[in-house]
């Protein structure tokens, strides 16, 4: 089952080794995490999906909860949220191409950022299925370079 | 005025109360030894190994209740105080270590000495901190303070390069000490302590089965107030023992691999099972699908993550052991009528009465055996630090502890070598007490260089060291597991060509410049306990007991409880 979970944690040096200590303790896969300033100066807010143990992912979360460094935890199990990724994907892309690649981003709400004689590189956020539909259809014309910067979350509504 | 880095931490450990600190010292802390040369408030204690110092300062911690400090300096020095970290942390001891690292232009830079203690301590602290700054120094060693003894006690490390120590600032002397991130749940949700009253109160067939949380909490006297007050029966892990006494007819045994078959009997049978500051340790459950198949479960823990973590829990509380057992024992004043759990003591004592704890009552020199006379000689009023292995269960199975704080072992890492140095340790925190380390020949010899740290300190305790020449717990797994196949476990002489008594244990006390014994036969064992206890300093008991004697009873590893093996 794969899990997202937002902590608020101090921002300073070695809060965020300690924290994917208790996921690698536990030989948990961390899929992916980001780290950012938040409104408040000196914390951060990271964004951790997991895959795992329902069982094992509570005992992390009360832990996660535990440290000194950590200033809250929201587990989005329970919860209606909003989650994004952002992608850039470098394609080949000769120029009898370029128009195809141009439609596919645009069907996707995507960005072009840069083209080159042979390649476009393009900017995409939605989604993980978003993004991996995306994948699917670039695939064909061959991805020379893809980054993603890994999820993040917040609650919906008020909260 | 201002003062130096090092003057600022000592200034910060006088007011935290601190008198004793044990340590070596090295490179990257000079600065800090040099301003201990002039202080008259705080007694160092220079060890042989910084091992050593960690387990003299968690000794320290256990017996007195006060946060145990230690201090080492950069690489080696620190990393020889893991092991000792990992032991107080995982038995939940507040201490305090304190570091030096090279000087911080050259951190990172693979510099003489220098290792990322911050990063290798990491796993075993509750916190740890790297001082980039002097005038951090007095806000961080209250935070460090604050973490070690409050909430689930542990330890702390403050790494402080070298050119900190030396540089100066105002000592800010009251920084605010609280972190945003951390605010213990004391006192324990009222509703829910309530429901969990009244659950138990619902039971037939009760057992209270309590851990190190009630020593550290200090909340023995409440424990056995509401344990007399309901007459149910108690079982107590090895952190538990003295949390209830031990004499008491109420209490029914240490359980788990090697606890008492009535302790077991209970929790398989009994119909509700009040867990106060104990965790369900693999070494407590056994197989866990099969750990107390009818009970209901009422956990009270401070540690929300010690909660259902193993066995879940039906009615937990998260909260001090000792705030909640009060807040109960108000609420059972005001109810008149409570369960009658005669009948199930009665089936329980008939199990104890079937197997009791024992031993051969025969000529050969048995470990339990000196252990009892122990026992029977001090009347029960040492102290009893334990190294780890055979030995420290017969300790637990045959000395009797009435109050909390006089049995010190390292129970969850089990660590082979702490005794000494926390004999050491605990006899400065309480020297009107009698000590005695009760020994194995392979624990002792892993830091037996305190010895000397006794000596010059004139540190008395007992070292009683119980020498089978074997690694005895493993020699006893590989014969009763493993078809005898002794493998690395000979720690005596190899051949019958070798010297006999090897190593020689009186001879090494002797060189220490300290009393060395050696006790062959069962008709002298009184008379040398008697010699060793009139003596002024540590002697080194050399008892050459039966060299294959097994710890009974045993759940095999992995098995349920109920499946034991016990002394045919």
């Amino acid at each position: 089952m794969k899990h997202t979970i937002a902590a608020m944690v101090e921002n300073k040096p070695g809060v965020l080794a300690r924290i994917s200590g208790l996921f690698s303790a536990r030989a948990f896969n961390i899929m992916s995490l980001t780290v950012g300033e938040t409104e408040v100066s000196d914390v951060s807010r990271m964004t951790i999906v997991v895959k795992g143990d329902d069982k094992i992912l509570e005992q992390v979360v009360k832990q996660l909860n535990k440290l000194p460094d950590v200033i809250k935890v929201i587990d989005f199990k329970n919860e209606e949220f909003i989650d994004r990724d952002l992608m850039l994907v470098k394609v080949n892309a000769s120029k009898a191409l370029r128009g195809e690649i141009i439609e596919i981003a645009n069907i996707f709400r995507a960005n072009i950022l840069d083209v080159s004689a042979d390649t476009m590189t393009i900017e995409l956020t939605g989604r993980e299925t978003k993004l991996e539909g995306a994948i699917r259809l670039l695939r064909p014309y061959g991805i020379k370079e893809m980054v993603r910067a890994g999820v993040v979350a917040m609650s919906r509504g008020r909260k | 005025m201002k003062l130096r880095g090092a003057e600022i931490i000592l200034k910060c450990l006088e007011r935290e109360g601190v008198d004793t600190v044990f340590g070596i010292p090295g490179g990257s802390v000079i600065p800090l030894f040099d301003a201990l040369h002039d202080n008259k408030k705080i007694k160092l204690f220079l060890t042989r190994h910084e091992q050593g110092a960690a387990h003299m300062a968690d000794g320290y911690a256990r017996a007195s209740g006060k946060t145990g400090v230690c201090i080492a300096t950069s690489g080696p020095g620190a990393t020889n105080l893991v092991t000792g970290l990992a032991t107080a942390l995982l038995d939940s001891v507040p201490m305090v270590a304190v570091t030096g690292q090279v000087v911080s232009h050259l951190v990172g830079n693979d510099a003489f000495q220098e290792a990322d203690t911050t990063g290798i301590t990491r796993p075993v602290t509750k916190q740890n901190y790297l001082v980039t700054d002097v005038r951090d120094i007095s806000k961080t060693m209250a935070q460090a303070f604050y973490l070690a003894r409050s909430g689930r006690p542990g330890t702390v490390l403050i790494d402080v390069p070298s050119d900190i120590q030396k540089a100066e600032c105002e000592y800010d002397p009251k920084p605010d000490s609280s972190i945003r991130g951390y605010k213990p749940s004391k006192d324990g949700n009222p509703r829910q302590i309530k429901t969990a009253l009244n659950a138990l109160l619902s039971s037939k067939k009760l057992l209270v089965y309590a851990g190190g949380g009630v020593i550290s909490s200090g909340a023995a006297k409440e424990l056995t107030d509401f344990v007399r007050k309901l007459n149910a029966p108690v079982t107590l892990t090895l952190m538990g023992i003295g949390g209830f006494p031990g004499t008491d007819e109420l209490f029914i045994g240490m359980p788990g691999m090697h606890g008492t078959q009535a302790a077991n009997y209970a929790f398989q049978n009994c119909d509700m099972v009040f867990a106060v500051g104990a965790r369900f340790d693999d070494r407590v459950t056994g197989k866990v699908s099969a750990f107390a198949p009818h009970a209901k479960i009422v956990q009270v823990d401070i540690d929300p993550t010690s909660i259902s973590k193993n066995v879940t829990a039906d009615i937990p509380v998260v909260g001090d052991c000792k705030s909640v057992l009060r807040q109960m024992l108000i609420l059972l004043g005001g109810i008149q009528k409570t369960p009658d759990y005669t009948s199930w003591r009665k089936d329980i004592a008939v199990v104890s009465k079937k197997h009791p704890l024992c031993y051969k009552d025969d000529a050969v020199l048995r470990p339990q055996y000196v252990i009892d006379r122990f026992y029977q000689i001090t009347k029960g009023k040492a102290l009893v630090v334990t190294e780890v292995g055979q030995h420290q269960m017969w300790a637990e199975q045959f000395y009797k502890f009435d109050n909390p704080r006089r049995f010190i072992t390292s129970g969850g890492l089990g660590t082979m070598g702490y005794g000494l140095p926390g004999a050491i340790g605990a006899k400065r925190a309480c020297p009107d007490m009698e000590v005695i380390d009760i020994a194995g020949d392979g624990s002792t010899q892993m830091n037996i260089q305190e010895l000397a740290t006794a000596k010059v300190y004139g540190i008395k305790v007992i070292v009683a060291i119980l020498n089978n020449s074997y690694l005895g717990m493993v020699r006893q797994w590989q014969e009763l597991f493993y078809k005898k196949r002794y493998s690395g476990v000979l720690l005596g002489s190899q051949s019958s060509k070798d010297q006999k008594y090897w190593p020689d244990f009186k001879l090494v006390g002797e060189a220490y410049g300290l009393k060395g014994m050696r006790i062959e036969h069962k008709k002298d064992v009184d008379a040398a306990i008697k010699e060793a206890l009139a003596f002024k300093e540590t002697v080194v008991m050399d008892f050459q007991v039966a060299k294959e004697e097994n710890v009974f009873p045993i759940v095999p590893g992995g098995a349920s409880i109920d499946q034991i093996i016990d002394m045919s």
